[in-house]
């Protein structure tokens, strides 16, 4: 770090510096969320809904939740489980005769006098309550007049919305078109006329360009960028903005910044003693597949089945290091099968949570208790992951196999986006592949343990959502194309979900890692399958996809909200504005290095170690492997933070402080906290530090500006907008304060 | 804090509360967004919504002293003369009843029972044995309660540790500190609740590594997360401001930055940003009281000596045991120490003896000193391992040496103080010492036992995420009850 010996003035621009960075995070970019809101949340937040009970009951949003959460535990898809041999997750079962003798009915539509549900939930008898109290579980007082009065109404039954294929619903007229820049704002806008709401007003250029460059970039605009959009008077000047960023380098580190995450990409094993491996490849290969737009459906067929697809490419057999991403162990004296079952399980599970959006790992130790996932179709799909020749434990040496070698000259030939440095002559990457005379049976593992296998079973997807039917290869490859079949429910919507996420901060449904029957309903469901048809019938254009939500009215709104907003919908659930959200551990950094000029923007390579508290690893370790973290110099100390090494036993503190995934599994979703080691962070951070006193520097260095040209120059850069008045004061006035306070 | 900022920084409050429009009616409001109230549930609404404690707790506080590696019981506290007497012979089938072996011994010809090599008293009125390694611990068995019976379903060190600490063997779930936190949140304002120490291990140095996810948040809020204490001069890390900062001038700029914060909260209205500003203050607050409570000047000579040299070194076991003492005197929730090196596969007597050096004085110092400042009613100290170790040598056996592969079916752990009873011996192993006779305590067990000592019923404790209901003990555990006063 630049150790400068500050005159007088420089040592109060010395200390502004940081403190502005701290800034940022306050209200550099308009987004900024606590929590993770739903449906349920909201409605139970809002205090009429919780009294007030629905004139007309609405199966999906009203009882089946109720019933899942409550009901399920006992009387859902678990077999093992089910009590008195009632299901009421499906309507043959809920609604038939149950008790010994079959004379009895837990629901009668209509009658409440015999329905057994209506009279066990609202018995006074602690004997025979329902839910039990045993179970801890209880019904308020308005859950249960809910279930009466739907019993009452006729008990109408509708299947679960995700397990439905979506089809295109007309984009609803609007009173007011003028409002609607395009599709998603006829939904939007439709949705909060009937709430008695109206869209806000736009956000100014300054917060505009600066949310669109973070949600599509990572970074800020610069003070170059800022200018010449606000000096772009034409109607068009927002879109240029848009098609330069999403045609920048900087968007595939951004989205793969978010998929490494789903990966659970790490540059070590992860268990015990935490060795190095080298995945780095497949995540510059993500960084391409993103920046030449290749197509989603694609994008995901490679990842998944690359390997098998006729006459499969290099770049394609790269891209199944995807599912070679989870951990691994060398701990001396483990159970290889005990190890390797756990690999083919986190396979399976982060293949499930990815596309899916389903909870797939609970039903590998008993049936699903909330979804109808049997443990038969869990193995089925457990299979398709079960077929390499693998081992559970590694030696410390020892590169897992299947792998491939790299070489310089394939890099030249086929695999140019791979950022391999002079210094290295080849790479060993993990990746899928399959021997052609080499098949293992997959068995039903009882309490999911690796060695007691029971029944036998074959490749099968859950029925519930799409059958695995002849037409598709018994391999990956079948699997692959089975996410993409039109009739499958949950790919497109799971998929346009994760980009509304990254836009907005919060998916249509909020729950991004569950559509099963406990997740969080849709607050939009006309648009999101709106949006999951478009994006098909698009290819599966993710450009496209996301210009289109860049673009939207709904989108640019400002995130200022109101008392009255504040009340009717606190959590922003219907966006009659943006939500404010939070900067990423990587934006925090990358900002830092981006508005001070340290950012070194150079794609793809090994990972780096930029700095790191000293100590951290030696203090864990056995002695064995990465025992001492030494920082890089040069530039490896400025890059992106995606290219940060992630040691997973121990990873790097600043980012984890600020809520990065912790990479030992799949993460579709980021926790969004605000805890005081993060202020901790931004104080004291010496990379927040350096870049201050190097954006100081730079300053000071302009002798000719004043004081107050100084900060509003240097306030701008770092949050995009002129401090006003009161702003400028209150930093004028700490910089006077800060010089009175040193003794040069 | 000096006065002058004191009063600054509630002139500081007062201008922002009354700015945020919140008069001396809005009281709960207020206490929302206190900034001296963040990590603490004080006397307000509990932060979390959950009617906790379900019950009046006997334990308050927790100090956890894991003993990573897995000590061997059989030469700590379980004695099995019958061992000595069959040193040499294998151990019968009909005693290891097909118990899976890790791979470190499962290729071995022959399982030559080992006793141990170290001398076995029994000590005080409880008449409990000890071995000739453990000197102060056998002087205070008195105020223990040894557990001989605990077992574990992981064979190795990861999944067993991770076990240990989160009820789950594969990783994710939040580590118990982090599980009381949310649920109790902290009786401290100026600390965090759920803080870690690490040491290692003199016998085995370089024995097994430590993971951060051991005390991490898990599917919790960050908020929860063990705080680690660290030896140097950063104790938490980026606690320390840059050089040539002072507190006068830190204090000034929060002020400025919480000045425009509050401009940004009236103009957006996101109450986010009130809890920012409080996580602000927080940190400053924590900049004062972690070296305060890590420097251990003003501590007299007497309380050095009864903790051992040792503890004037930063980072050793002894150190970090005084520290517990400070943390908890400071009404810190949860206070996880970690020695590491107990896992002894080979030459276990020397290993063993520089182990049981590191940690039997300062143990029984931590024990008996939080007993004289009367903090040890309501303070729960627990201290053992992930396993325990095999009856049999692993490797060659010879007249002075042996070692010992990892044992899941039985193993010693001990506590002390807030609701347990004293002098107290649970559980009996069988004389091979390999399986458990009378009395097993599970894994689960124990840590269902723990949290009914902090007033916790284990199967109502739950987070849902997504879509389950999620427990400490999962689906298992049942409190003990012999073992509580």
């Amino acid at each position: 770090m630049p150790q400068k010996q500050f005159s007088f003035l420089k040592l109060g621009l010395f200390f502004f510096i940081p403190f502005c960075l701290v800034i940022i995070v306050k209200f550099g970019i308009n987004k900024m969320n606590s929590s993770e809101p739903s449906y349920q949340e909201y409605a139970s937040s809002n205090t009429l809904s919780k009294t007030i009970i629905p004139d007309k009951i609405d199966y999906i949003f009203d009882v089946k939740p109720i019933l899942s959460d409550r009901c399920y535990l006992c009387h859902g898809p678990d077999e093992g489980t089910r009590e008195a041999g009632l299901r009421l997750d499906i309507k043959e079962n809920a609604f038939g005769a149950i008790g010994e003798n079959l004379d009895r009915h837990a629901i009668i539509p209509g009658d409440l006098e015999n329905s057994q549900l209506v009279f066990r939930i609202n018995n006074p008898d602690q004997e025979k309550i329902m839910p039990p109290v045993h179970s801890n579980l209880t019904l308020s007082d308005y859950e249960k007049k809910v279930l009466t009065k739907w019993v009452e109404q006729g008990a109408e039954w509708k299947d679960h919305w995700a397990f439905i294929p979506p089809t295109k619903p007309n984009v609803p007229e609007i009173e007011n078109n003028i409002l609607a820049a395009n599709e998603i704002d006829n939904f939007i806008i439709n949705k909060l006329s009937q709430k008695g709401l109206t869209p806000s007003e736009k956000a100014t250029k300054e917060k505009l360009i600066r949310r669109v460059y973070f949600d599509l970039t990572g970074l800020p605009p610069t003070l170059h960028d800022l200018d010449s959009f606000l000096q772009d008077q034409s109607e068009s000047a927002y879109e240029k903005v848009v098609d330069k960023l999403l045609a920048s380098e900087a968007y595939g580190e951004r989205m793969t910044s978010e998929w490494l995450d789903v990966a659970r990409y790490a540059d070590t094993h992860g268990y015990q003693d935490d060795l190095e491996r080298v995945m780095w490849p497949w995540r510059d290969w993500v960084i391409h597949a993103y920046n030449k737009n290749l197509p989603y459906d694609e994008f995901i067929k490679w990842q998944l089945a690359g390997d098998l697809l006729p006459e499969a490419t290099l770049e394609q057999i790269v891209a199944t290091g995807f599912n070679r991403n989870h951990k691994i162990t060398q701990e001396g004296g483990v159970i290889d099968e005990e190890y390797r079952v756990e690999y083919v399980m986190d396979r399976t599970n982060t293949t499930a949570k990815a596309l899916l959006g389903l909870t797939m790992e609970c039903a590998r130790c008993h049936d699903h208790k909330y979804d109808p996932i049997s443990m038969e179709e869990f193995y089925g799909f457990y299979s398709f992951f079960n077929q390499l020749k693998e081992k559970g434990q590694i030696g410390y040496s020892e590169i897992p196999k299947p792998n491939i070698e790299i070489t310089p000259k394939e890099i030249e030939d086929v695999l140019s986006f791979i950022k391999m440095p002079d210094s290295i002559e080849k790479v060993n990457l993990m990746v899928m592949k399959e021997d052609d005379d080499f098949k293992r049976k997959t068995h039903i593992l009882g309490r999911g343990v690796y060695d007691n296998p029971t029944e036998e079973v074959e490749f099968s997807t859950p029925a519930a959502l799409l059958e695995f039917t002849d037409k598709y290869d018994k391999n990956r490859l079948g699997l692959a194309n089975w996410f993409f079949d039109e009739k499958n429910p949950l790919t497109a919507r799971v998929a346009v979900n994760r980009l509304w996420q990254q836009m907005f901060g919060v998916g249509l449904v909020a729950s991004m890692a569950d559509f099963g029957n406990q997740g969080d309903l849709p607050s939009h469901p006309e648009l999101l399958d709106w949006l999951a048809i478009t994006y098909r019938q698009d290819g599966w254009d993710t450009k496209k996809m996301l210009k289109r939500i860049a673009m939207s009215q709904t989108y640019q709104q400002t995130s200022k909200t109101t008392p009255k907003l504040q009340t009717t919908d606190p959590n922003n659930v219907y966006l009659a504005r943006n939500t404010r959200a939070k900067l990423t551990a990587e934006m925090i950094r990358d900002n830092a290095l981006s508005v001070s000029g340290l950012l070194v923007e150079k794609v793809g390579g090994p990972s780096v170690k930029p700095y790191q508290p000293d100590g951290l690893w030696a203090e864990t370790t056995s002695g064995q492997g990465l025992t001492k973290y030494i920082p890089d110099t040069g530039e490896s100390l400025h890059r992106r933070s995606l290219y940060t090494f992630w040691k997973r036993t121990v990873p790097p503190p600043s980012m984890t402080t600020f809520d990065a995934a912790s990479r030992d599994d799949c993460t579709v979703q980021r926790q969004k906290t605000s805890t005081p080691l993060q202020a901790l962070v931004m104080l004291n951070d010496p990379q927040l530090i350096e870049a201050s006193q190097t954006l100081a520097v730079e300053m000071l260095n302009k002798s000719e500006l004043s004081d107050e040209e100084r900060i509003t120059s240097i306030f701008r850069k770092i949050t995009s907008r002129n401090p006003d008045s009161s702003e400028l004061n209150n930093l004028l006035e700490f910089l006077e304060n800060s010089e009175n306070n040193f003794n040069p | 804090m000096e006065e002058h900022l004191k009063h600054h920084l509630n002139n500081n409050r007062r201008h922002f509360l009354k700015k945020v429009g919140l008069g001396i009616g809005g009281l709960a409001a207020a206490s929302m967004i206190d900034p001296f109230n963040m990590f603490s549930k004080g006397s307000s609404v509990n932060p979390t919504g959950l009617n906790l404690p379900h019950f009046a707790p006997k334990a308050k506080r927790v100090i956890y002293l894991f003993q990573s590696g897995g000590p061997s019981q059989l030469d700590l506290f379980d004695y099995k003369p019958m061992l000595n007497k069959m040193r040499g012979q294998d151990l019968p089938d009909s005693v290891r009843k097909g118990q899976r072996l890790t791979g470190m011994t499962s290729g071995q010809e022959r399982f030559p029972l080992v006793g141990s090599n170290f001398k076995f008293n029994q000590y005080g009125e409880s008449r409990a044995w000890v071995s000739e390694v453990m000197p102060y611990t056998a002087k205070i068995v008195d105020e223990l309660c040894f557990i001989k019976t605990m077992h574990t379903e992981a064979i190795n060190h990861d999944p067993a540790i991770t076990f240990f600490q989160t009820g789950s063997q594969q990783s994710g779930r939040p580590s118990i500190g982090a599980w009381m936190s949310y649920g109790l949140g902290s009786l401290n304002d100026n600390l965090p609740t759920f803080s870690v120490l690490l040491s290692r291990g003199s016998g085995r140095p370089f024995g097994q590594p430590l993971y951060s996810r051991l005390w991490g948040n898990g599917f919790l809020s960050s908020l929860h997360q063990g705080v680690q204490y660290r030896a140097g001069k950063d104790p938490v890390l980026y606690l320390k401001d840059p050089e040539g900062m002072s507190r006068s001038e830190r204090r000034k700029m929060l002020d400025h930055l919480s000045e425009l914060n509050q401009k940004q909260e009236q103009e957006f209205g996101d109450p986010e940003i009130n809890s920012r500003i409080a996580q602000y203050e927080m940190a400053y607050r924590m900049q004062t009281s972690v070296p305060e409570t890590m420097n251990i000047d003003e501590e007299p000579d007497h309380i050095i000596q009864m903790y051992g040299a040792d503890s004037m070194i930063p980072g050793t076991y002894a150190a970090n045991c005084l520290l517990a003492r400070r943390l908890i005197e400071k009404d810190v929730r949860f206070v996880q120490l970690y020695h590491m090196g107990w896992d002894q596969h080979d030459n276990l007597p020397t290993q063993l003896s520089g182990q049981a050096k590191d940690v039997d004085q300062a143990t029984a110092a931590l024990i008996m000193d939080l007993k004289q400042r009367g903090l040890l009613d309501d303070t729960l100290v627990i201290w053992g391992g992930e396993f325990g170790r095999t009856n049999y040598s692993q490797g060659a056996l010879t007249d002075t040496t042996y070692g010992r592969d990892h044992h899941p079916r039985c193993f010693t752990m001990f506590m002390a103080g807030g609701g347990i009873k004293p002098g107290f011996t649970y559980g009996e192993t069988d004389e091979f010492g390999y399986n458990i006779a009378k009395d097993p305590m599970h894994v689960h067990d124990l840590q269902a036992t723990l949290m009914h000592l902090t007033g916790i019923d284990h199967t109502k404790f739950t987070y849902k995420h997504q879509g389950r209901r999620f427990r400490l003990t999962d689906i298992a555990g049942h409190v003990n009850h012999d073992i509580l006063s």
